[in-house]
């Protein structure tokens, strides 16, 4: 019988060094607690005169986009340049058909000019693994979103986000909130949460968008989100892409934001100083209302601001910049 | 006139209770005599055997070759020696071809093409509706008589259940038995894996166990009222085995397989993202291999299919969604099957009927057996010979299997058709 259960982790390097960051689940708390505390040191710097440090100077990045993004691929953009690399943007486009260019061929011939860091987003899962397996040894990836599998790269700022805002995971009680089946962003969140070890996690949505066995990762699901909320530290918004499940997941908008749309009242039922999390782009009278999207509690914008800090943290581990920590104040 | 001896072999033919050590004497392509040689025999060839068991050739209930195809007859032809090089002298092969076995020609043709090559001999099952399209009827009578042991839906649903009524009917009124791999359309979507736990994590579009059960539910209700005989074959969960297996004991007329590789494998032994695990159906939970292998036990599922298909490398070097489905299984079918004898699931002659008798009983030919006067179609292997699953022991094309790298327990030696020895190759 077969039983290669175990996982064949390229994610880390034989001694437990970063390589690929493809993944939250394939990583040591240790691992991602150095990115956190990494950011930590990069998180001022926007604010600084001179915005670069050169830490990958002469080294060539290129932002692999075979799904279309502009606030992502502008931060990886923002990170890599302000660690001094080299940065190419490509819009690629791709037909799941024999006839176009395969994934790998349009990577193999990039790595023909010697690129360092390919960051990678596709719209089906397992695309940034596929990629990495099949790269030379000193070529490094990072997932920026792989179908509806991960986006590890948005769940570590938000998890450093949350760091920032509540300390130690160990005490803290975090939901997280609707379109979990199609949700890339859920399951990193889950499982950096778990690693980290936050002491309880929910999820909240209706059962059209909670996929099955959702336990098996760790959770409580809940179908009632007034239940869902109480005493949470943390509430997680997930964006609901509302013109494909309109009449088929959800019936109507009304009707999702009545039951599931975050407003002042389901607010309160949170910690009385729980923070609210958002992905963007938002959703305002769909998924949460404007009042609490700007509201005290609300800490979105910060989170874009810190991702920038956390993805500078992960280019510069991936690229050997291991011992940079505490050089950059 | 030619005459061949096997000598020394054990022989194995569960249709005619024989398991012990005897001889087996062929002349002009048929069996003559068992044990002892007839008066003035005189051997032109023999195989000495000893040590191995001599059984009927094997035939696989479905496997699919792509012929007729854009391939060329080359194509073909490796994939019958993959066969004969696994002991399968019998191949039923789905209508999804291209073009479609809708028309007693394209059937005729892919028998043709199969005489031409002279390995292994194919038997296509034909199509239920043109084009497979789940629309119209096809000349299920004609297809009939151009040689084809059934009628199917190969893997497209027909999403109509009134046409599927129909077709049943009519497939009925000439006694020609249906083949049905049960997915329910809807519900099979898009989906790549099962829905369970591992899909949940890897976020990859899943089956779920209801488009099997959903299937087969409409099948047997229509079965039953159509009055035809059928086989559904492919099965994947414990639960539509056990709808089966209901629907045998109210006397239906209906029989099950299942895919070798269905009763070694589930989902949680299987790599992320590795498109060596892609199948359809998709493998299921650990219980329903286990339900699997009790209905084997049990006598409901009555034979062990390769559900073989040469994947070329490119198409399975694609994220696990877009690459393609289907593996190989021609050269691994015998071994996967005496490795359930070896882990008590059945008797290693119960192993060789869900091979031999039994699937040549669901296609209503007289095969599968060692009777005197058969053709002379043989398989002698080593029960006990070890051999490594690398892509360079296989003579197809595709090179895709979860087994790969695995050490498989079982080796055919020679395979024989109508007497003739045509492997191993010359």
């Amino acid at each position: 019988m077969n039983s290669s259960t175990a996982q064949n982790n390229i994610e880390t390097t034989a001694d437990g060094q970063l390589k690929h960051f493809l993944s939250t689940s394939n990583h040591s708390r240790e691992n991602l607690t150095r990115i956190l505390d990494l950011a930590d040191s990069f998180i001022n710097f926007g604010k600084r005169e001179i915005k670069k440090v050169p830490l990958l100077r002469g080294k060539t990045v290129v932002n692999l986009f075979f799904e279309p993004s502009t606030r992502t691929r502008t931060t990886y953009e923002i990170a890599a340049k302000r660690l001094s690399a080299d940065v190419i943007n490509l819009k690629a486009s791709r037909m799941s058909t024999t006839k176009s260019e395969s994934i790998l061929d349009t990577v193999y011939t990039l790595e023909a000019m010697h690129v360092d860091l390919f960051v990678v987003r596709d719209g089906a899962s397992g695309t940034a693994e596929l990629i990495a397996r099949h790269l030379p040894d000193d070529v490094r990836v990072i997932n920026a979103g792989d179908g509806r599998h991960a986006h590890p790269t948005q769940a570590m700022l938000d998890m450093f986000t949350i760091r920032r805002y509540k300390g130690a995971f160990e005490n803290l009680t975090i939901a997280i909130v609707g379109d979990i089946l199609h949700s890339r962003v859920a399951r990193s969140q889950i499982q950096a949460l778990r690693i980290l070890g936050a002491k309880e996690i929910r999820v909240i949505g209706p059962k059209t968008l909670i996929p099955t066995k959702i336990e098996c990762m760790g959770v409580i699901p809940y179908y009632d989100m007034d239940k869902g909320l109480e005493g949470v530290d943390a509430i997680l918004m997930l964006r609901l892409q509302h013109e494909r499940m309109e009449g088929q997941q959800i019936p109507s908008k009304q009707e999702y934001f009545y039951r599931f749309g975050l407003t002042s009242r389901r607010v309160a039922l949170a910690a009385s100083d729980a923070i609210v999390m958002h992905p963007g782009p938002i959703n305002r009278g769909l998924e949460i209302s404007s009042k609490v999207a700007d509201g005290p509690q609300s800490v979105i914008l910060p989170q874009v601001t810190n991702g920038i800090a956390v993805r500078m943290a992960i280019m510069s581990l991936l690229m050997g910049g291991q011992n940079t920590t505490g050089t950059v104040k | 006139m030619s005459r061949l001896q096997i000598s020394n072999g054990h022989l194995l033919d569960p249709q005619n209770n024989i398991d012990g050590a005897f001889d087996l004497f062929i002349e002009n392509g048929h069996i003559i005599a068992l044990g002892t040689a007839p008066e003035g025999f005189n051997a032109d060839t023999k195989i000495d055997a000893t040590g191995k068991i001599v059984c009927p050739g094997l035939i696989d209930l479905c496997a699919r070759v792509r012929s007729p195809g854009a391939d060329s007859a080359y194509a073909l032809e490796k994939e019958l020696r993959s066969a004969v090089a696994g002991g399968i002298t019998r191949l039923v092969c789905p209508p999804d071809t291209m073009p479609v076995i809708d028309m007693p020609a394209t059937a005729l043709l892919e028998q043709d093409l199969a005489a031409d090559v002279g390995l292994a001999r194919i038997h296509p099952i034909g199509a239920m509706t043109r084009k497979l399209e789940g629309l119209l009827l096809t000349d299920m009578a004609m297809l009939d008589e151009a040689g084809c042991v059934g009628v199917g839906n190969a893997l497209k649903p027909i999403a109509d259940t009134l046409v599927l009524r129909r077709a049943m009917q009519y497939a009925s009124t000439y006694d020609i038995k249906v083949f049905l791999t049960p997915f329910d359309p809807y519900l099979l979507g898009n989906g790549c894996m099962h829905e369970g736990a591992l899909s949940t994590e890897l976020g990859l579009p899943s089956i779920p166990e209801a488009a099997e059960t959903v299937a087969v539910a409409r099948d047997l209700a229509l079965i039953e009222t159509a009055g035809v005989r059928a086989h559904i074959q492919l099965l994947s969960s414990g639960r539509a085995l056990e709808m089966i297996a209901n629907a045998q004991s109210h006397a239906l007329p209906v029989s099950a397989s299942v895919a070798a590789h269905h009763l070694h494998i589930c989902e949680t032994d299987m790599p992320h993202f590795d498109p060596n695990y892609k199948v359809l159906p998709p493998f299921r939970e650990a219980t329903d291999r286990q339900a699997l292998r009790d209905g084997i036990k049990n006598g409901v599922i009555s034979s062990v299919c390769s559900d073989h298909q040469s994947r070329g490398r490119d198409t399975k070097l694609a994220p696990f969604s877009e690459a393609s489905t289907g593996v190989i299984g021609l050269q691994t079918l015998l071994s996967l099957t005496l490795r359930l004898a070896d882990e008590g699931v059945c008797s290693l002659s119960q192993a060789i009927a869900l091979l031999t008798a039994n699937p040549a009983r669901e296609i209503s030919i007289n095969s599968g057996h060692l009777g005197i006067g058969q053709a002379a179609d043989i398989c002698i292997f080593d029960l006990d010979e070890r051999w490594e699953l690398i892509p360079e022991s296989l003579y197809c094309r595709g090179q895709s299997s979860p087994f790969i790298g695995q050490t498989l327990k079982g080796k055919v030696s020679h395979t024989l058709i109508d007497g003739e020895l045509v492997y191993p190759f010359s």
